[in-house]
């Protein structure tokens, strides 16, 4: 078999491939020779076949079957044998494999091994890939080799170290006698990762922190001080070629050393303190010319941000920001705004001193930018500037990407709503959002924008020709068409009428406005809500204008026969309303009331999902505005009481069957609304023949039995009882009988006592009585509720024994009641 | 903390590419399609952080090469774009005027 090629003839052929299918066909054949080139076991030429392998791997190829050749050379004696197969392993090999774990004997040898670079390569290995089992195997000598004196190795160790605690964080402990020593080094690698290593003990644990925090007896074995020592040498220090980097020295060491102090100093007095001046003395030193200093320069002002530092320290770290808001380079006004956005909760004040740079900052073309700013716009938004600060939002708004948008009209809302100077202003806002970003906003925002607008009484004329304006030229928008169709609904006689103080009133006649909505409910582009607020409002304006009533008539019947369900269904019960309810129809579509204000604290509160979804409920279903006012639906009793219900109960009770007598009006009043607010209306309008029916002939409710006659079971004296029968549907041998018992005469019958007795086959059970006081003149009843158990059926017989006192005379009757119709205990 | 280290040519060819955390080998062709034509898409006068899933990129183009670094929240943006430069002129050191055959021919070196 010839020699196989050498990595780089392999690299060259490769780049000769035009196509991608050539490339792989290139390294499929070079795969064939390696695999085979394997399997003869060849010593001489494994190390070129790893390293070629490793190439292909890195082009995305698979290259697993490589794993196993990089554990034998890993176990081979030639260094450069070694080197790639250590390589091949951090690439190839993961926690994942099983194959890992044979690695574990091997790294443990050349961790001992005399020469400083094995060790060095098997460190690097182990802290690049090693497992949990590999790193309690051998932390130990990782640990060892932390304490060496070399320092090429103590630094890999103490990398190799973080890696372990990574991975096995209970080891932690281990390593901390060992920490002691490390910052003494005058090595700026051993410096470097010891303070990696700090760093990642200090995360890691909260013990470890406050470990190193406290005061010890040395001074010199104090951290934060020796920290705070080096960074002031690294300051200090001339020019050392060793670390320069365009003028500084060493900064990646002065940016972890920031970085550990940072954590050091949070929440921690003390410690804060004795940083102050040192950070201080790296603000003001550092030069800012370079990307260098600014990268130093941005961490200390990230650390001054987070630590208890004073105040003046914080003023001179917002300075600097606002400097990198000025500064040209894009990457530090980037970096600038971030931390801005950072600090504007704690400092609020200061940042909006560099309120015009950041506004500015929204028209720049990058992307990350504006987004930045963006955010940090909304955040700086309040009652002084909330009106300069939108018009460049809205300026914003309109040309921004897309991916913007949405986020951009929520927080407009959001500030609008809070910062609001007018209402007029505030309506003026929403209306420019709608139609600028109309199709991004969220969907919450129609309700809220309804319902703000009926707030706003005196604003309505203005909003309802502003909004018919602006959906004449275009009405794609759906949120924009939705609002704008509701306010024309409702206050169409307002645009008709022409009257506006606030702006110049527009000349608009009632056939014009339904063409309008004739036209967004012909579109294609409406959305089927947005039909259905259409179609709602055009039923809303024959109440409200006067000569086109047969146009509407003639729009509504057209439907009935949409293939949209829900247009349809609107447009059948509409249609209804103008034939047989044509009476109730003024009242059912009269202006809603003021609906009250909603917190916006999200939609879990159910007082305001009520609220939130009134409107949209009344959107589905024709608005019975008496019957719903939209407030809390809490209150339905009052809703009873109010005066709107009339035009619809009265109609009720009229057909109903005096069966009951008056509380059975009540209760049936009341658990009809309770029962369910939305679709009780909707039956009384649509099929009103079934409810009205219902009432006479079928038991609405259960418990309530329409058509028991009631009876007088003994009248005597001037004293009348009266019984009333409930039978329940769920227990049919249970009859409730409730006793009445009335006063004619002049005197106040008191201590009122009745008893009664049934024959044995049934069982009474008598509740407790109103009162005991019977007010004379039949001012008043006493009430009392007998229960009687009848589980042969037979006929009911009762005896009933009558106590009281009257004209100063104590009384006493006893009779037989024996009159009970017979549906009360068949 | 670093998540990946890539060097990426104009065309798209990765000529160098080392990942601290374990991805699919599927998902790095996708990873690095992805990000390099992001790079590519910006103009010079364009920041070099861009925001990425849920880590930043930090970019930097040497004549025909990006070198992208792929970072965490909690590491320090500008330090890293300050590593990317001296981790170049080191290579431009070892190498005495790197060019990207350079890359492409000694890849074990560059890892170690």
């Amino acid at each position: 078999m010839p020699a196989p090629i050498r990595l780089r003839e392999l690299i060259r052929t490769i780049r000769t491939a035009r196509t991608q299918a050539e490339e792989r066909e290139m390294i499929q054949k070079e795969c064939a020779a390696i695999r085979s080139s394997f399997r003869e076991e060849d010593n001489t030429y494994r190390c070129r076949n790893v390293a070629k392998l490793l190439y292909m791997h890195m082009l995305g190829y698979p290259a697993h079957f490589g794993q196993l050749e990089c554990l034998k050379l890993i176990a081979s004696q030639k260094f450069t044998d070694k080197r790639i197969g250590y390589l091949g392993a951090m690439l190839l090999l993961d926690e994942r494999q099983d194959v890992h774990l044979l690695m574990t004997n091997c790294i443990k040898n050349d961790l001992n091994h005399s020469t400083q670079y094995v060790q060095g390569l098997a460190l690097c290995t182990l802290g690049c890939m090693g497992s949990s089992e590999m790193c309690r195997d051998l932390a130990g000598e990782v640990e060892k080799l932390l304490k060496t004196s070399n320092s090429y190795l103590r630094k890999k160790a103490a990398l190799c170290a973080v890696h372990v605690i990574r991975k096995v964080p209970e080891l932690m402990e281990m390593f901390l006698p060992a920490t002691k020593n490390l910052l003494n080094e005058k090595n700026h690698g051993v410096l470097h990762t010891s303070v990696v290593l700090l760093t990642e003990m200090c995360e890691r644990s909260p013990d470890m922190l406050a470990h190193f925090r406290k005061v010890r007896q040395l001074s010199s074995s104090q951290l934060v001080p020796q920290l705070v020592r080096i960074l002031k040498n690294l300051i200090m220090s001339g020019y050392s070629p060793e670390h320069d980097v365009s003028g500084i020295s060493d900064p990646f060491l002065q940016v972890r050393i920031l970085r550990l102090l940072r954590i050091l100093g949070r929440n921690d007095d003390d410690s804060s303190e004795a940083m102050n001046d040192i950070l201080a003395q790296v603000a003001t030193n550092t030069e800012t010319s370079k990307n260098v200093g600014n990268a130093i320069l941005y961490e200390t002002v990230l650390t001054i941000m987070d630590i208890k530092s004073e105040s003046g320290l914080r003023v001179l770290a917002i300075n600097i920001l606002g400097r990198f808001l000025l500064n040209n380079d894009k990457n530090i006004r980037y970096v600038a705004l971030t931390s801005l956005l950072k600090t504007v909760q704690t400092d609020h004040n200061a940042v909006q001193r560099h309120r015009s740079t950041i506004v500015d900052c929204l028209k720049d073309l990058d992307v990350s930018i504006k987004r930045r700013a963006m955010e940090l716009s909304f955040a700086l938004v309040n009652g002084n500037n909330v009106r300069g600060m939108m018009k460049e939002l809205l300026y914003f708004l309109d040309s921004c990407e897309p991916e913007f948008k949405a986020d951009c009209a929520s927080g407009i809302f959001l500030a609008a709503e809070k910062y609001a100077p007018s209402k007029r202003w505030h309506i003026d806002t929403i209306m420019r959002v709608l139609t600028t970003a109309g199709s991004y906003v969220r969907d919450d925002a129609v309700p809220n924008l309804i319902q703000l607008i009926t707030n706003s009484v005196e604003m309505h004329a203005y909003t309802v020709q502003r909004l018919y304006k602006a959906i004449l030229g275009d009405y794609s928008q759906q949120p924009l068409v939705q609002v704008a169709s509701w306010c024309i609904g409702e206050y169409g006689d307002l645009l008709v009428s022409g009257q506006c103080e606030e702006e110049e009133p527009i000349q608009v006649t009632e056939d014009e406005v339904l063409d309008i909505l004739e036209s967004v409910l012909i579109s294609n582009m409406s959305a089927s809500v947005t039909r259905g607020y259409a179609l709602t409002a055009i039923m809303k304006l024959s109440t409200r204008f006067t000569c086109t009533v047969n146009r509407i008539k003639k729009v509504v019947s057209i439907y009935g026969s949409s293939i949209d369900v829900e247009l349809q269904q609107r447009a059948v019960e509409y249609n209804a309303l103008f034939k047989k309810y044509d009476h109730m129809r003024p009242a059912l579509l009269e202006r809603m009331p003021v609906m009250e204000k909603i917190t916006t604290n999200g939609p879990t509160e159910i007082v305001q999902t009520n609220g939130e979804t009134e409107p949209a409920v009344l959107e589905t279903k024709p608005p019975p505005s008496g019957l719903q006012p939209a407030s809390q639906a809490n209150d339905l009793l009052d809703l009873l009481g109010g005066s709107d219900i009339t035009p619809v109960i009265p109609t009720a009770p009229t057909s109903k069957p005096s069966s009951a007598g008056g509380e059975l009006l009540d209760l049936l009043g009341d658990l009809n609304l309770t029962g369910s607010p939305v679709s009780a209306p909707a039956p009384q309008i649509a099929q009103p023949p079934f409810l009205l029916d219902g009432l006479s002939s079928q038991p609405l409710f259960n418990d309530i039995a329409a058509g028991i006659p009631s009876i007088t079971a003994y009248n005597k004296n001037g004293l009348k009882i009266d019984f009333t029968f409930e039978r329940s549907n769920t227990n049919p041998s249970v009859t409730v009988i409730t006793i009445q018992a009335s006063n004619s005469t002049e005197l106040d019958m008191t201590d009122f006592v009745f008893q009664a007795a049934v024959p044995k086959t049934f069982q009474l059970q008598l509740l407790s009585p109103s009162s005991s006081v019977i007010p004379a003149f039949n001012s008043g009843t006493i009430t009392q509720v007998i229960k009687v158990l009848n589980p042969q059926k037979q006929q009911l017989r009762m005896r009933i024994k009558l106590t009281y006192n009257h004209k100063g005379s104590a009384m006493q009757d006893l009779a037989e009641v024996n009159n009970f119709p017979p549906q009360s205990w068949q | 903390m670093i998540k990946f280290f890539l060097m990426v040519n104009k065309q798209g060819q990765t000529r160098l590419s080392r990942y601290y955390e374990h991805v699919e080998i599927n998902k790095r062709t996708m990873l690095e399609a992805e990000v390099i034509k992001k790079c590519l898409s910006r103009s010079k006068d364009q920041c070099s952080f861009i925001e990425y899933k849920d880590f930043k990129l930090v970019y930097r183009q040497y004549a025909a090469l990006f070198v992208v670094v792929g970072i965490n929240e909690t590491e320090n943006e500008m330090a890293v774009y300050e590593l990317i430069h001296n981790f170049v002129e080191v290579l431009d050191k070892y190498f005495s005027r790197v060019s990207e055959l350079d890359v492409s021919f000694s890849v074990s070196e560059f890892h170690l």
